[in-house]
C-alpha cells in the first residue's frame, strides 16, 4: 500500500514531440558549448573519466573547471537512472512511489521560510456606529524549532499533503550550523508518518541524519527498502555552474543509495532567459548535469529531476510564482522529465502575496490547477507559502489543502460507458414521469457515496464580512489540538543516546539520563 | 408487531424509499417494501390511521429534520424523505377522510406568481410541506393573483405560499395580499413568501405575513402561521 496522489489520465502536452526533441538537443549542445563551469574537483574527475573535455580556470580565488560534456555521457546517465523511486515513510501506507512512466501527482510542502504568519482574531469597535466586529489579525514571528514542529504536526494531518519538506527556517539562539540539519530532520521525522525530504546545509551532519533514519527504520537494509528520508541538492547555481560543497553531498547521497532531488531554480530575466524556450533549455541542461553527476557517482542511484524555474518581477527582481510564465516553464519541464523517463519534482501553490486573501487565492488556485495537468510526480511548495517563499502561514496551509482537494476531485475518474449511459437514460425518463421532475434522490445517492464535493468548508454567515480566515483559524486550532504521532519512546531514547547535537527539548519523553 | 411495522416505516422514510422500486441510501434494498407498501400493510393489520401518521410518517420526518438541523442530512436527504412520506400519505389519506379525521396538519395553496415560470423553489417547498404532513394544493407556475385567492377561499386554505425568482415578478406577490385585503380574507388566510430575490423586509413591505428563507424555514413558518393564526 502507498499513497495514491492524483492520477492524471491524459497529461497536458504543451510541446509537440519535435519541440521536446529540439529542447533536448539544445540542452545537450549547451552542455557541450559553453559547457558547465564546475567548482568541484571530484565531479570534474568523474566527467573526465567519461571523456569530457576539461579546462582548468580560476574564478576569483576559487579553482574551477570548464567541462564540455559529450551528449553520450548524459544519455548514458539517463539510461541508468531508475524510472521508479520510492519515498519511504514511518507508516508504510504513506509511502510515495514515483513512476516516470505513470501519471500520479503528489503534493508536499517546501521552502525554508524565515517567517511564520499566524492569525490572532481580534475584536474591534467601529468609530462610526460603535458596532463590534472580529477580524483576523496577522501575527508575524521569526521561524523557530517549535514552529517547525507545529508545522510538521499540521502536515501530518492534512489529508491532501503527501510528503514533507521542512518549511520553516529554525532561527533559535541554540541552533548553529553544526546542529541545525540534525534537529530539522529529527523534528520532522518525530511528527510525521509521511515521507520526509530535505536539504543538508552541513556535510558533517549527513551521516547523523542517515543514522537517525536507520534507527527508526530498524537498520541499514531496512532503510534502503523504506527510505524514510530523501534529500534535495541545489547542486547547480544558475546559469550552469556546479557548486563545490553541494556536489560533495550529492555524490555522498548517491553512494548511500538514498533518493535525491536535483533541484535547479533559475530566475527568468536574471539567471536564465525569460522566454520559454531559453528558460527550459537551460534549466533542463542544469537538471541533466546534476543527474549525470549523480549517476557517475553511483549507477542506478535513485534520482529525481528537479526543475523550479521562476520568473523575475520586473520592478524589484524578486521571484514570481503566480504568473502564466511560471506555469509554462514548469509544465514544459514536467514534459521533459517524462521524455527522459526520470521522476519529476515540480512546483505549484506559492503565493506572491504577503498575506492570505484574494491575491494569494488567485495565485495559488492558478498554479495548483494548472501545473498538475502536466503530471509531474512531486509538486512541492504547495502548502502555506506566501510572500514568494519567505513566509509560511499554517492557516494558509489549511486553505491550500482544500484547494488541492478540489484539484484532486476534478481529476478523479468518472464513469462514462454504455452501462452508465443506460442508467442515465432510465433516471431521466423516471424523473420526467415523476410529479416534480427533480433529481434529488439521485443526488442523495451520490452525496452519500461521497461522490459530491462538499463545497467550501470555511464559509461565514455574515452578509457584509468575509469570515473565511476566522473559520480557517478555528480549523487550524482543532487540527493542532490532536495528539502528535511521536516516535516510540525507546526509539527516541536510542536516537538521543547515539546522535550528538540534538536539542533535549525535542524529546517528547523528556531528557534522556 | 405493530411497533415493528411502524419502525420499518420510520426507517424507510429515513432511507427515502417510496416503494419497492426504490433503492435506499445504500444499494441492496430494491424489491423490499417501501413506505407506500408498508403503510398499506399497517392498515391491513389494523393499526389505526393516527398511529401510522404520527408514530410512522411524522416521526420519520421529524428524525430527518433533526438530522438536517444537526448537519448530518442535506436538502436531497430531506426531499427524498419527503417524497417517501408523500407516497405513504397517498395511501393513508382516504382512510383518514373516511375515519372522519382531518387530513394532515392544515391546507396550504402553493403557487409561483404571475409571469414567473420558475418552479424548482416552489416544488421544493411543496414536497417538504407535504412531507411534513400538510395538505398542499399546488397551482403550478405563472398563476394570477385572482386564481390563487379564488382557490384558497374555495378550499378553506389557512396559508398561501408564494414563490418568485425574478426581481420583475416579485412585485406580483403584493397583488395577492391586496386582493385578500379587498375581499376581507386576510385575517383567516395568511401569506408566506419565498424565493431568491425576496426577504424578510420585502415581506413586511408588501404586508405578507411571513418569509421562509429556505424550504426548511418555510415548514416552520407555515406551522407558526397555522398554530398562531398568523401572529408570528
Amino acid at each position: 500500500m502507498s499513497r495514491t496522489g492524483i492520477l492524471i489520465n491524459k497529461p497536458y502536452k504543451k510541446l509537440s514531440r519535435e519541440q521536446v526533441e529540439l529542447i533536448d538537443q539544445t540542452s545537450l549542445e549547451l552542455l557541450q558549448t559553453p559547457g558547465i563551469l564546475c567548482y568541484h574537483e571530484e565531479s570534474t574527475t568523474l566527467f573526465e573519466k567519461e571523456g569530457a573535455k576539461i579546462k582548468k580556470t580560476k574564478e576569483g580565488e576559487h579553482d574551477a573547471w570548464w567541462i564540455s560534456i559529450p551528449p553520450g555521457v548524459v544519455k548514458s546517465a539517463l539510461e541508468s537512472a531508475p524510472a521508479r523511486v520510492t519515498l519511504g515513510a514511518r507508516n508504510p501506507e504513506n509511502r510515495v512511489v514515483l513512476d516516470a512512466e505513470g501519471n500520479r501527482v503528489y503534493f508536499g510542502t517546501g521552502s525554508e521560510t524565515n517567517y511564520w504568519l499566524e492569525i490572532e482574531p481580534e475584536e474591534f469597535t467601529s468609530d462610526k456606529d460603535g458596532a463590534r466586529r472580529t477580524f483576523a489579525v496577522m501575527k508575524k514571528s521569526r521561524g523557530s524549532l517549535n514552529l517547525l514542529c507545529r508545522s510538521a504536526h499540521l502536515a501530518e494531518q492534512l489529508e491532501n499533503l503527501d510528503f514533507f519538506i521542512r518549511n520553516v527556517n529554525i532561527q533559535d539562539s541554540d541552533i548553529t550550523t553544526g546542529n541545525k540539519d540534525v534537529n530539522v530532520f529529527f523534528a520532522s521525522l518525530n511528527h510525521l508518518t509521511k515521507p520526509v525530504i530535505g536539504g543538508v546545509a552541513d556535510y558533517e551532519q549527513l551521516e547523523k541524519i542517515v543514522r537517525i533514519a536507520e534507527i527508526i527504520a530498524g537498520g541499514r537494509e531496512q532503510l534502503r527498502e523504506n527510505p524514510l528520508v530523501a534529500f534535495i541538492t541545489s547542486v547547480i547555481k544558475s546559469p550552469l555552474q556546479v557548486v563545490d560543497d553541494t556536489a560533495e553531498k550529492l555524490i555522498a547521497i548517491a553512494r548511500l543509495g538514498l533518493p535525491v532531488v536535483i533541484s535547479t531554480s533559475p530566475q527568468g530575466g536574471s539567471t536564465a532567459p525569460i522566454d520559454m524556450l531559453g528558460m527550459v533549455a537551460q534549466v533542463n541542461a542544469e537538471a541533466l548535469a546534476g543527474i549525470t553527476i549523480n549517476q557517475l557517482a553511483s549507477r542506478g542511484a535513485p534520482v529525481i529531476y528537479g526543475a523550479v524555474p521562476v520568473r523575475a518581477r520586473m520592478d524589484d527582481l524578486h521571484d514570481m510564482y503566480g504568473v502564466p510564465e511560471f506555469c509554462q516553464y514548469t509544465m514544459a519541464c514536467a514534459q521533459m522529465a517524462r521524455y527522459y523517463g526520470v521522476p519529476c519534482y515540480s512546483t505549484a501553490g506559492v503565493g506572491d502575496a504577503k498575506v492570505p486573501g484574494i491575491q494569494a487565492t488567485m495565485e495559488k488556485m492558478y498554479t495548483h490547477s494548472m501545473v498538475p495537468l502536466a503530471a509531474p510526480d512531486l509538486v512541492h511548495y504547495s502548502f502555506g507559502l506566501l510572500d514568494k517563499t519567505q513566509t509560511y502561514s499554517p492557516e494558509q496551509a489549511v486553505l491550500d489543502n482544500h484547494q488541492i482537494g478540489m484539484v484532486k476531485f476534478l481529476q478523479r475518474e468518472q464513469e462514462v460507458n454504455s452501462n452508465s449511459a443506460a442508467k442515465t437514460k432510465k433516471m431521466i425518463a423516471d424523473v420526467m414521469h415523476s410529479p416534480y421532475r427533480m433529481y434529488a434522490r439521485y443526488a442523495r445517492g451520490m452525496l452519500r457515496r461521497g461522490e459530491i464535493f462538499a463545497g467550501f468548508p470555511f464559509e461565514g454567515k455574515l452578509e457584509d464580512q468575509d469570515q473565511t480566515l476566522l473559520k480557517v483559524h478555528e480549523k487550524f486550532a482543532e487540527l493542532e489540538a490532536a495528539k502528535p504521532k511521536y516516535l516510540p519512546e525507546d526509539t527516541c531514547k536510542l536516537i538521543f543516546n547515539e546522535i550528538s547535537g540534538l536539542l533535549p527539548r525535542l524529546n517528547p519523553y523528556g531528557e534522556v539520563k | 408487531m405493530s411497533s415493528d411495522l411502524l419502525e420499518l416505516i420510520v426507517e424507510n422514510v429515513l432511507q427515502g424509499r417510496r416503494n419497492s422500486d426504490d433503492e435506499g441510501i445504500e444499494e441492496g434494498d430494491f424489491g423490499q417494501p417501501g413506505v407506500a407498501e408498508l403503510v398499506a400493510r399497517a392498515l391491513e393489520d389494523g393499526i389505526n390511521t393516527e398511529q401510522v401518521l404520527i408514530d410512522g410518517l411524522s416521526r420519520g420526518m421529524q428524525m430527518v429534520g433533526d438530522k438536517y438541523e444537526s448537519g448530518e442530512y442535506f436538502i436531497p436527504d430531506m426531499l427524498t424523505a419527503a417524497e417517501a412520506v408523500e407516497a405513504g400519505m397517498a395511501v393513508l389519506e382516504p382512510y383518514l377522510v373516511s375515519g372522519g379525521e382531518k387530513a394532515g396538519r392544515g391546507k396550504i395553496v402553493m403557487a409561483t406568481v404571475e409571469k414567473d415560470l420558475h418552479d424548482i423553489g416552489k416544488n421544493l417547498v411543496t414536497i417538504m410541506l407535504k412531507g411534513a404532513g400538510f395538505n398542499v394544493i399546488d397551482l403550478g407556475i405563472d398563476v394570477p393573483a385572482a386564481r390563487v385567492v379564488e382557490v384558497a377561499e374555495q378550499e378553506g386554505a389557512a396559508v398561501i405560499g408564494l414563490s418568485a425568482l425574478l426581481n420583475t415578478t416579485m412585485s406580483n406577490m403584493s397583488e395577492v395580499v391586496k386582493l385578500l385585503e379587498e375581499k376581507g380574507l386576510h385575517d383567516r388566510i395568511k401569506v408566506l413568501i419565498g424565493g431568491a430575490p425576496v426577504s424578510d423586509d420585502f415581506a413586511r413591505e408588501i404586508g405578507a405575513d411571513s418569509y421562509g428563507k429556505d424550504a426548511f424555514a418555510a415548514i416552520k413558518e407555515a406551522e407558526k402561521l397555522i398554530v398562531s393564526g398568523g401572529n408570528v
